[in-house]
């Protein structure tokens, strides 16, 4: 007899709704209709609970919890607008830009930003935080795509993207606090990592205009952040055009 | 004045750093080498170097100074008030000599829990009452029983001694005084939840205990004293947020040491996906003397919730400066003022007054002189919006401005953030340029409000204790001391 | 008996130019035939491009801001405007977040600061001849040190971003506020870019 996968009832703003006992509350929304902000998150690849935006309340429990990589359970009552979140929500974005150098008129990934989306999703019309104007650098080493380290959220989704899709692992994080960034390889220019396929995978994760295609100018960039999903996909079920 | 019989020199940091191999070679020179020993601290930093006469009649004699020039009084209340448990040998035994070490008691407990089921090493655990000491307070006998009852036989025990907080040195003292202490608390770990392999992760600015545990743990194994346990040092690498479990976890696999998400907690999934248990250098230390003298012995010490005792390292606007272990319980009026001396009297000779007393490092808060007749308990000082935190204390004087005493707390956190998740990321460097415009006394009523909210969102959202407890500061000392905030807005009245 | 109708007066309003690349004014000339309505309904007190009044006037209803706060000039006018208006409306992405002009805050703290590195990337690198930094006093405004958005120099009622915010989102923003009404808020109304 084949086992039948345990579901678990939950309640999500009011919603009742029924998903498989190893869900995520993310997937649960999801499931349900319902929406809540991602940035770091991204569908094929392992969640990190980095960027803050999917916390949801749940009922009974002291602490909000990231929706992306809490696992759902029986009766569980999830609130993903409470007022509190909604500030704290437009609080994070406002930090995001900040801490950044987000010029968006002359962006390549303007008009199909995650970010941007974001910022409009929760009525950012101005930042209440001083932006700080961190000097950070372009890498434009590689053959095919550049890396605008001003735009860069620190999502880590090319570099999960690179080791756990592509297999190649070309990206880390290195430094810390404010200080961090991607690096590639030993913290070389990316043109140098030998490692590096020029699969492109990465620039499809990136949510931001911080990895682009070199031919890609102001608001050219067609991000894909599907792919990270279709591949992780035909990886686990073995869907291949030769079968 | 008999002479003594023999002399114990402090050979620790603090006496190190205070001359203590000049007083050291003096007294070799007097009385001969066999009759001064090197031990670990003897408390009273603040006096070092510090070198004890024992006399025949046993009557002991303690001195402060590269000549031995100052004589300190071991009946002060800074001395006879302790109550030594985790402490027990420090400052009696050899931190170098296993002999020594084993002359005075230790491995006995390990010894006899040996011939114990597991099970009744926890329930012994549990009876104590113990909770972690590396500064949630986390029941140590639930975590055992957790790890004891997760499947499988591949186990690890780890123990916690990357000490980063501002203002404290407790483990540092275990480490550097007693370190077979420490090894036989984590052999008996090994015993109760039945794991074989240890790891002891150190930070690397301690390169005096991470001596000393390397020839503690060369001697306890050619020894054979802990039956096949093998611990390993892994030496961190200078961050703060390495101390907390799953950052430190992640460094000992060699990665970047950055917290994760919990669940699964390490006791179910730790190191490279084994459950692991993780405990703090100061709880460790404490298991032998539960396992020797019983959990109820322990539990009768300290308060309905918080038992046993617990080491603090007092510091700042302080007469008495050093290492104290006392009974939970212990109010902090007698701690700060009957034991350390209170404040030091002002250079123009008027009086010393107690402002606050500094909890938790950049974690906990300031408990301010009005309430100085808290007991310190886990409850008690969280109710006051500060934390027991891993030992540290800071006595703080009037010449401390509060908002000041918060930006470099802040300060501290933004530098020490892994950078992992935005709110600490981004939210302690935000904080920190709010402060600054307190302490410049240029700030707004705005600022204040947008202090205020930012301090909660980064304490409500941020992903490990570091950012959820960043804000703590600032928000401890507006509480009590909210006034010197409002006077900093500028054009307030001075 | 009835007592004679006084026509309502008419809303004082004024558009003023900071430093911004007068896009956002372009994008409020692409209003067109609206502002014929536009100029029905409001006196048009002081504007870059639909007056010629030098000073910006007292007892002003409305004030659109383009650009941001970027030397001596732009800090003195917006100092005068926030005093002299009851509405003080941010402007496009300049005034909102310092946008472009602000990129330059990237060498504040850095060698030489803002203002030196800007003027000598600007007038002495990138010269063909005769590099030299523009000097007249009383003439040429010092530059800040720092470009700041709008709101960090004064208090701003109302938020406009956008690079620049488009004709229909100005005129929807305008309705309202001469209907009396709070300016629309939501998802329609934002965009960056
Ligand atoms: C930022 C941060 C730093 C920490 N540093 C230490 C430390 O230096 N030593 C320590 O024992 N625990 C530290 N902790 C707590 C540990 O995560 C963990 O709770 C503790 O080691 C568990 O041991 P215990 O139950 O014996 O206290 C830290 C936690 C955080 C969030
Ligand atoms: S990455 Fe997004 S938010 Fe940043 S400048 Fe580009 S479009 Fe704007
Ligand atoms: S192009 Fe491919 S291999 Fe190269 S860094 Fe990006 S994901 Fe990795
Ligand atoms: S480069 Fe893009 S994908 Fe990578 S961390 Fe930065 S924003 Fe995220
Ligand atoms: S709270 Fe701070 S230290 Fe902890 S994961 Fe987030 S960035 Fe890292
Ligand atoms: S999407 Fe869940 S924390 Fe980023």
């Amino acid at each position: 007899m084949t086992q039948v996968l345990p579901s678990v009832s939950l309640q999500i703003n009011g919603q009742p709704c029924t998903v498989a006992a190893d869900a995520t509350v993310l997937q649960a929304i999801r499931s349900a209709g319902l929406h809540v902000p991602t940035l770091c998150h991204l569908d094929g690849l392992t969640p990190v609970g980095a960027c803050r935006l999917c916390l949801v309340a749940l009922e009974g429990h002291p602490k909000l919890e990231p929706a992306c990589v809490t696992t759902v359970a029986e009766g569980m009552v999830v609130h993903t607008h409470t007022p509190e979140l909604e500030g704290y929500r437009r609080m994070a974005v406002e930090l995001f830009f900040a801490e950044g150098n987000h010029v968006c008129a002359f962006c390549v990934a303007n008009g199909a930003c995650e970010l941007q989306d974001v910022a409009v999703e929760v009525g950012m019309d101005h930042s209440r935080f001083p932006y700080q104007y961190p000097h950070r650098h372009v890498d434009a080493s590689h053959a095919l795509f550049g890396l605008d380290h001003h735009r860069c959220i620190l999502c880590t989704r090319c570099v999960r993207m690179c080791d756990e899709i592509e297999g190649a692992h070309v990206w880390d994080v290195g430094y810390r606090g404010s200080a961090c960034s991607i690096i590639a390889g030993l913290d070389q220019p990316w043109g140098e990592v030998e490692a590096c396929t020029s699969c492109g995978k990465c620039v499809d994760a990136c949510p931001t205009g911080a990895l682009f295609r070199k031919q890609d100018a102001t608001a050219e960039k067609q991000p894909h952040p599907e792919r990270a999903q279709q591949l992780a996909a035909a990886r686990t079920d073995h869907r291949w055009r030769n079968q | 004045m008999k002479a003594a019989i023999s002399w114990r020199c402090c050979d620790a940091t603090s006496c190190r750093a205070a001359g203590a191999a000049a007083l050291r070679q003096r007294l070799v020179a007097q009385h001969g080498v066999e009759r001064v020993k090197s031990v670990g601290c003897l408390r009273l930093c603040g006096q070092g170097p510090l070198a004890a006469a024992d006399h025949e009649d046993g009557r002991v004699e303690l001195f402060g100074g590269v000549a031995a020039e100052r004589q300190l009084d071991p009946e002060h209340p800074f001395f006879t008030l302790q109550r030594s448990v985790v402490l027990e040998r420090c400052g009696l035994v050899d931190p170098g000599c296993l002999d020594d070490a084993l002359a005075q008691g230790a491995y006995t407990a390990l010894a006899a829990c040996r011939q114990l089921a597991p099970k009744a090493v926890v329930e012994e655990l549990e009876r104590s009452g113990l909770r972690g000491r590396g500064g949630a307070g986390y029941p140590t006998g639930r975590k055992w029983q957790l790890v004891a009852a997760q499947p499988g036989s591949s186990k690890v025990v780890v123990c916690n001694a990357d000490e980063g907080d501002p203002g404290a040195f407790m483990d540092r003292a275990v480490l550097e005084g007693d370190p077979h202490r420490l090894l036989e608390g984590m052999a008996i770990a090994a015993h109760a939840v039945g794991a074989s392999e240890g790891f002891i992760y150190v930070r690397a600015e301690y390169p005096l205990a991470i001596e000393r545990l390397r020839r503690a743990i060369a001697a306890a194994e050619t020894r054979g004293v802990l039956a096949g346990f093998a611990i390993q040092l892994r030496i961190g690498a200078g961050a703060y947020v390495c101390g907390e479990e799953t950052a430190l976890l992640h460094s000992i696999e060699g990665g970047r040491g950055t917290p994760r998400p919990r669940p699964p907690y390490p006791a179910v999934s730790g190191l490279w996906g084994l459950p692991t248990l993780i405990n703090n250098v100061e709880t460790f230390a404490a298991v032998p003397a539960i396992l020797r003298q019983g959990g109820a012995w322990y539990g009768a010490m300290g308060t309905a919730t918080s038992k046993g005792t617990k080491v603090f390292a007092l510091s700042g606007a302080i007469t008495h400066t050093g290492l104290i272990e006392v009974e939970m319980g212990t109010s902090l009026r007698t701690i700060v003022e009957t034991m350390g001396g209170g404040v030091p009297a002002n250079p123009n000779g008027s009086l010393g007054v107690v402002k606050a007393v500094q909890t938790g490092g950049p974690s906990g808060g300031c408990v301010p002189a009005a309430l100085l007749d808290t007991p310190v308990d886990y409850e008690s000082l969280q109710a006051l919006g500060s934390i027991m935190g891993s030992g540290g204390m800071v006595v703080i004087d009037e010449s401390l401005a509060m908002p000041e005493l918060a930006r470099y707390f802040m300060g501290f956190c933004a530098a020490e953030s892994c950078g992992k998740c935005l709110p600490c990321r981004a939210g302690t460097v935000q904080l920190e340029q709010l402060l600054d415009r307190f302490v410049e006394r240029r700030a707004t009523g705005a600022d204040l409000v947008q202090l205020e909210q930012l301090c909660g969102m980064v304490k409500a959202t941020s992903l490990c204790g570091l950012g959820q407890s960043a804000p703590n500061p600032v928000l401890s000392t507006l509480r009590f001391f909210r006034a010197e905030y409002e006077a900093a807005i500028a054009g307030a009245a001075p | 008996m009835t007592t004679p109708q006084v026509p309502p007066p008419k809303l004082r309003f004024a558009t003023v130019w900071l430093a911004g690349c007068s896009g956002c004014h372009m994008s409020f000339l692409d209003l067109d035939e609206w502002l014929f309505e536009l100029a029905a309904a409001v006196e048009i007190v002081y504007s870059p491009v639909a007056s010629d009044i030098k000073v910006f006037p007292e007892g002003v209803d409305l004030c659109l801001v383009e650009g941001a706060v970027a030397n001596a000039d732009n800090l003195e006018l917006a100092l005068q405007l926030r005093a002299r208006s009851k509405v003080v409306v941010s402007f496009g992405d300049c005034a909102v977040s310092a946008n472009v002009p602000g990129l330059r805050n990237l060498w504040a703290g850095v060698a030489g600061g803002s203002r030196q590195s800007v003027l000598e990337r600007g007038y002495v690198e990138l010269a063909d001849r005769g590099a030299q930094h523009p000097h007249a006093p009383g003439i040429v405004p010092e530059l800040l040190e720092r470009v700041l958005p709008l709101h960090e120099v004064i208090a701003v009622d109302h938020f406009l971003p956008g690079c620049p915010p488009s004709a229909e989102r100005i005129r929807a923003f305008l309705e309202a506020l001469l209907r009396g009404e709070p300016p629309p808020e939501g998802q329609a109304m934002l965009s960056f870019g």
